[in-house]
């Protein structure tokens, strides 16, 4: 194939080198392939960030788009029982990837052979080193659940440690947190008196659980619970809350952006991972395809590249040095990302193993709780 | 027809149907068609074409909604039952297991152990092992974890007997020698003529050997079948696991009894002479050290109850109950969840129906009784909502009713209400309320005004000439001519309601969400399809029941859709 050959060559150019092409080259790849994500900024950060560059580089390849990441495990699961996998490259967060990985729905990566390796010459797997989460997933991008406040509503000492949540005598009014016990449990537990390190020890017990509850039940009538990310920047803006917790990028978009009088807590952020899966059952050409483009698209080069265009940070250590400024705004992002070392002082890991496995067990009573 | 002075009969005389009885109450026979045979059975088959046709004209209409629609359902529904999964990714576990009392071992004894490593390791080499995790984790946590992390080790499992096996005779490192032992004739032949293209031949095992060294024998049928269907490659060319060889081990130590004409006896009766002196390995301390959950009764109690290939699980969790050594009992009270949602969808979508019957009465009355020109504007009013996204509906009540928002900002500047104490709209089961009546209301306008379009005025006018006060006349003449229209719009507002998701989601907060959030959690978030079934099954059995009811006490011919 002629175009084969072009296109071999306009990578040699473009990415001398690396080493991008060298396994896919041998193969047939189609030419169409469907990228779901999650639509949105974050969406648009991915397509300006690789998929269009890929797409240059590539003539006659085409994406198109599903915006269907928040319901990717169930969709993909119906997909595979009716034997026809319509997608070919999937953007999920670390949690879902692990658990599409332990449904056999995506495919096991081997790191070091099918990514990239970095630009300070380290491999996939040391590169990206404990983010690697899941035989089957391919981090992209780290970001927080953290929290925000209003500046003109907490007076004048502004909060600096997660514990504010639970203070209602600094900082009376309402709270926002998410539908769900994954992180509430932990900031419970730790405004509560429990060491870091303990945390999902404690978690693990009954009377542990009934301590974070209890601490919960200190703050639950002030607190509206949100269930999409959007929320909290909308309940923030609107002065419904004084502050509440949502991801990080959006309270950047929140205060950069739209210039609203919001500050930001990293004190306890929540470390989360977003990422690719390669469905199973693909046929080889679309197999080719899908592999070339996610070894293109989670290069060094290329994670850096998507910090200009939204503020998460990217998975890969040899990335960091080279993020740069906003495409837009023009401000240096480093100093936004979850992970520059100011705001990473105090950082708390999520744990996925622990939570795929209590995750039924605790959402049954977080649910029950809330009834109460 | 029951009457015969006033029937149709004495007008028409006989026809075909009062002439068959006719017939029968007439001693002397059956009455008989022109052609001879009994008029029932020419009639009938006359009729049967008839319908034959119209069957046939419905046929597309039928087949079609018995695709898309029965089948999915029925198989959905199917799921709040199925549990095949466990007892077909550990089957031999499953059979060693049924033996075992969790009253007098704690733990289950070395067979069940070797059992399950014979069963984990095909399926971990077919990728169901995780599965199976994640569904034991539904009724116990930590499952999911433990088969994640056996199935990392269990390849290592009975390598010291492989190891014995290989310094007794270096043939049983090459896979010639389980060739020859198991690989049946035919399948030989094809294999060997395999030219790489379509699927490998079908590992066949040989005549006979399943009755010599059966566990063996399914063993290593079980890893040619992975190697050609998982890995791709040719079994023979394969070392087979450790857990053919512990097969192998076990069954030549329990005295398998090897004929003297059997493939590789000698090298088996050698192997046969040492395996008594061959050190062993406790399967059990190694699954406890990758996991000390093994020993754990609780686990394995899990997979004991929930090995039958049906259960009621998913329904006893759907209403609360859980399985538990003692019988059937109530969940602890900090996880009951499902009855009180369940209640709750049930009054709320009560008390939306009835709002939507408060409020959709009077706008169809008006409707029905405006000059056309009014009611069209009236009409485009109530219509208008349709043409608008759902999400932007219940966004937009968002601003509305939050504390900051117009209604409580209105409220506070009229000083209903005080400043910092302003009303809780929102993000409670006032808002779901306040915002599904809206989102429902056209459901009950529009039968409304069309059963009303059908009452004449002149009924009202009669009974007011005849003395009725404007409330008799519309309570005694106008309300139960139009209760088909309410019966209507009812039905359609509450079966919706009961359905609805969204909007409980997003204005609902904690005390405002259905039984319906919960389904679509378990459908599109955790995955447990099983329970989102039985959830979904039981709502259908209340709604049809409803139905029933409905029919029993107001009567079903008695609603109008119109005219």
């Amino acid at each position: 194939m002629t175009l084969k050959t072009k296109l071999g060559a306009t990578t040699a150019l473009v990415l001398a080198g690396t080493t991008v092409f060298s396994a896919a080259n041998a193969q047939e790849m189609a030419n169409d392939m469907t990228i779901v994500s999650w639509g949105g900024a974050y969406q648009n950060s991915q397509q300006k960030a690789y998929v269009e560059p890929y797409l240059e580089m590539n003539e006659g390849v085409t994406a198109v788009w599903d915006e269907s990441s928040a319901e990717a495990v169930a969709k993909l699961r119906a997909m595979n029982e009716a034997g026809n996998v319509t997608w070919d490259v999937v953007d999920v967060v670390a949690s879902d990837a692990i658990r599409l990985c332990d449904e056999g729905l995506a495919m096991e990566i081997d790191f070091n052979e099918m990514l990239a390796d970095g630009d300070d010459g380290s491999t996939a797997e040391e590169d990206f080193g404990d983010l690697l989460v899941s035989d089957c997933f391919i981090p992209q991008i780290v970001y927080s659940t953290t929290v925000g406040y209003r500046t003109d509503m907490v007076g004048d000492t502004a909060p600096t440690d997660i514990c504010a949540l639970f203070d209602l005598d600094t900082y009376p009014g309402m709270r926002s947190l998410e539908r769900r016990p994954i992180n509430n449990m932990e900031w419970a537990l730790l405004c509560d008196g429990v060491a870091k390190e303990d945390v999902y020890d404690v978690l693990e017990t009954e009377e542990g659980q009934d301590q974070a509850f209890a601490k919960l039940d200190t703050i639950k009538d002030n607190v509206v619970w949100w269930t999409a990310g959007a929320d909290t920047p909308q309940l923030l803006a609107d002065g419904e809350v004084i502050m509440g917790s949502t991801y990080n990028g959006r309270l950047f978009s929140a205060i950069e952006e739209q210039d609203q009088p919001i500050g930001m807590l990293w004190d306890a952020q929540v470390f989360d991972l977003d990422g690719w899966i390669i469905p199973t059952g693909l046929s080889e050409e679309r197999l080719a395809r899908a592999l070339d483009f996610v070894r293109f698209a989670t290069d060094t080069q290329r994670l850096a590249d998507q910090s200009k265009y939204i503020s998460y940070g990217p998975a890969r250590a040899s990335s960091a040095p080279l993020v740069g400024q906003h495409a837009e705004l023009g401000i240096e992002m480093a100093q936004h990302m979850p992970t520059d070392p100011a705001n990473a002082t105090n950082t708390f890991l999520y744990n996925y193993e622990w939570w795929a496995d209590y995750r039924d067990d605790l959402d049954a009573k977080f649910q029950a709780w809330l009834a109460q | 027809m029951s009457n015969a002075t006033t029937g149709p009969d004495n007008l028409t005389g006989v026809t075909p149907d009062t002439g068959l009885k006719v017939g029968q109450s007439d001693e002397t026979g059956p009455v008989l068609a022109a052609d001879g045979t009994s008029l029932k059975s020419s009639l009938n088959r006359a009729l049967r074409k008839q319908k034959m046709r119209a069957l046939l004209l419905i046929a597309p209409l039928l087949f079609f909604i018995l695709v898309t629609f029965i089948y999915p359902i029925g198989e959905m529904l199917f799921r709040s039952v199925e549990n095949q999964i466990v007892g077909e990714t550990l089957p031999r576990t499953v059979v060693e297991l049924a033996d075992w009392d969790a009253d007098v071992t704690d733990v289950p004894g070395a067979p069940v152990f070797s059992a399950l490593t014979k069963d984990l390791m095909v399926a971990v080499e077919e990728k169901n092992h995780t599965r199976l995790g994640s569904r034991l984790n539904y009724e116990l946590s930590g499952v999911s974890s433990l088969f994640r992390k056996s199935g990392r080790g269990v390849d290592d499992f009975g390598e010291v007997y492989t190891d014995q096996f290989v310094a007794l005779d270096p043939a049983w490192e090459d896979p010639a020698t389980f060739i020859d032992i198991f690989a049946g004739e035919r399948w030989l032949t094809a294999n060997a003529a395999y030219d790489g293209e379509g699927p490998r031949p079908r590992f066949r095992l040989a005549p006979g050997v399943d009755d010599v060294l059966p566990e063996t024998a399914r063993m290593y049928a079980d890893f040619a079948r992975v190697v050609q269907v998982e890995d791709d490659d040719n079994p023979a060319e394969e070392e087979p696991w450790n857990a053919v060889y512990l097969a192998l081990y076990e069954e030549l130590s329990a005295g398998a009894v090897i004929p003297a004409d059997f493939p590789q006896a000698a090298l088996l009766n050698q192997a046969q002479a040492a395996v008594a002196t061959f050190d062993t390995e406790d399967l059990r301390a190694q699954f406890v050290e990758i996991d000390e959950d093994w020993a754990d009764r609780e686990v394995w109690r899990i997979i004991q109850g929930y090995s039958a290939p049906y259960t009621a699980g998913y329904f006893l969790n759907a209403v609360d109950l859980q399985q538990t050594p003692d019988g059937v009992a109530w969940r602890p009270e900090n996880q009951q969840i499902y009855i009180t949602l369940f209640i709750r969808t049930m009054i709320m979508s009560t008390a939306i129906t009835l709002a939507c019957i408060m409020l959709g009465y009077p706008v169809a009355w008006l409707m029905a009784n405006l000059p056309a020109r009014q009611a069209n504007l009236l009409m485009i009013l109530v219509l208008l909502p349709f043409w608008t996204s759902l999400l932007v509906r219940t966004s937009a009540w968002k601003v509305m009713l939050q504390r900051e928002g117009v209604i409580n900002d209105l409220f506070v500047w009229i000083g209903i209400v005080a400043d910092d104490n302003r009303l809780a709209l929102i993000n409670n089961a006032t808002g779901t309320i306040i915002a599904m009546t809206h989102i429902l209301l056209p459901f009950m306008i529009l039968p409304l005004y069309s059963v009303m379009k059908t009452i004449p005025v002149s009924y009202t006018r009669a009974a007011k000439s005849l003395g009725a006060t404007n409330w008799t006349a519309f309570w005694r003449v106008y309300f139960p001519q139009s209760v088909p229209g309410i019966g209507a719009g009812s039905i359609l507002v509450f079966i919706l309601a009961i359905g609805y998701y969204i909007t409980p989601e997003i204005v609902g907060g904690t005390k405002g969400v259905f039984i319906s959030n919960r389904i679509a959690y378990h459908i599109s978030s955790s995955l447990n399809w099983g329970l989102a079934a039985a959830l979904g099954a039981i709502l259908l059995v209340i709604v049809l029941a409803l139905y029933w009811a409905y029919d029993r006490i107001v009567g079903i011919d008695n609603v109008k859709l119109g005219g």
